[in-house]
């Protein structure tokens, strides 16, 4: 029955070595799908290269139909998993400051360091900014506390917002996702760029 | 000869088959700037104390003899670039370079890749989570925040991807 540190009490050290190798794991997923490139992650956004989206989709949905399997046979207690607080503006701002961090840098920060990680410079700086980043944010906190604090509505699930069931939602966002990966096939045609793809 | 990418929906099952480990082992999502976050705060009590300890922001990390660096996320940090060499070696992809565009210059490219990272991390520290921890994470525990974060962050890119493009196509 997990999670397995919350309900076993297992030692700290324990959980910090699950950290490891999932880490571990992440890190390989990330290079393995190309994420180490920061021009494969841009054609993202000029349609010549849509490996991001059918990662990205495709991740999500083994993790949230795959917990919800493990839930249902009594294996998974998800309401002991992390849910994300939904802070309105500040999910919003930052989302919209980390989209121009992404097409100006190339990366967010964890492609950045799967990048850094076989010898890419440019995600070495990318990753230093990241740092850079950090730090302003915490020395600029007391004047944006506000903003990051406010319009607060706790941890809400989307599904419950719509008043439909966690089920009925997945199923929907499969559709969509479905469609999104039919779209994504057109704009890689559409918008194809070899001189680019041959070289990543 | 150019060892390939995995395909695509490979790679992505393989991704979510990690992430459902973290949430079945540490009842918890995947995360990058996070991690980067306890790093910086580490260095900060280390060259300041005095600075970290009157802080709204830093103090609490440091709270009852608290050590930023021994963290899951710090450790998991350390686990992902471990993961992402042992692919690069295992695909041969292993090798210093500064990978941009033909059309651009090195310091061109250095320089919005540093401005890259600044914004990125300065909004993912604000919405609580980067495209790992609040959009990917977010989603796959149907989270409201993380479906948000994650259309307002490709929403913004498509929006900027127009004013960069000479960056990159």
């Amino acid at each position: 029955m997990g999670p397995i540190v919350t309900l076993t009490g297992l030692p700290e050290w324990v959980d910090l070595l699950f950290a490891l190798v999932i880490g571990i794991g992440f890190g390989f997923a990330l290079e393995q799908a190309g994420f180490s490139s920061s021009r494969k992650l841009a054609g993202m956004f000029y349609g010549y290269d849509t490996t991001v989206i059918k990662v990205f989709f495709t991740a999500a949905i083994v993790a949230l139909v795959g917990s919800q399997l493990l839930s249902y046979f009594g294996l998974l207690d998800l309401n002991l998993v992390f849910v994300n607080e939904f802070y309105v503006k500040a999910a919003i701002i930052g989302g919209i400051i980390m989209g121009a961090g992404f097409i100006m840098g190339g990366f967010c920060p964890g492609t950045g360091l799967s990048a850094l990680s076989i010898g890419k410079i440019d995600a070495m700086v990318f990753a230093a900014g990241g740092l850079a980043g950090a730090f302003l944010f915490a020395e600029t906190y007391p004047y944006i506390q506000n903003l990051a604090n406010g319009t607060y509505k706790g941890p809400v699930k989307i599904n419950e917002a719509l008043g439909i069931s966690p089920g009925l939602f997945t199923l929907l966002l499969i559709v969509a996702a479905l469609v999104m990966f039919w779209i994504a096939e057109i704009a890689e045609k559409r918008f194809a760029r070899p001189d680019i793809t041959d070289n990543i | 000869m150019k060892n390939k990418y995995m395909n695509p929906y490979i790679a992505g099952t393989l991704l979510g088959l990690v992430l459902l480990m973290a949430m079945f082992l540490s009842g918890r999502g995947l995360g990058a700037s996070g991690g980067l976050k306890y790093c910086v705060v580490s260095i900060v009590g280390a060259v300041d104390r005095q600075h970290t300890d009157n802080s709204v922001y830093y103090g609490k990390y440091f709270e009852d003899g608290n050590k930023p660096l021994k963290n899951w996320l710090t450790v998991e940090l350390l686990g992902l670039l471990i993961g992402g060499f042992i692919s690069g070696a295992i695909s041969k992809r292993l090798k210093l370079q500064v990978e941009k565009s033909p059309d651009i210059s090195v310091t061109r490219r250095l320089v919005f890749a540093f401005l890259g990272g600044v914004f990125f991390v300065y909004g993912a520290q604000l919405a609580r989570g980067c495209t790992s921890g609040a959009a990917l994470s977010g989603m796959a525990v149907l989270s409201l925040a993380g479906f948000v974060t994650m259309m307002a962050i490709f929403g913004s890119a498509y929006v900027f991807a127009w004013f960069f493009r000479k960056n990159w196509i």
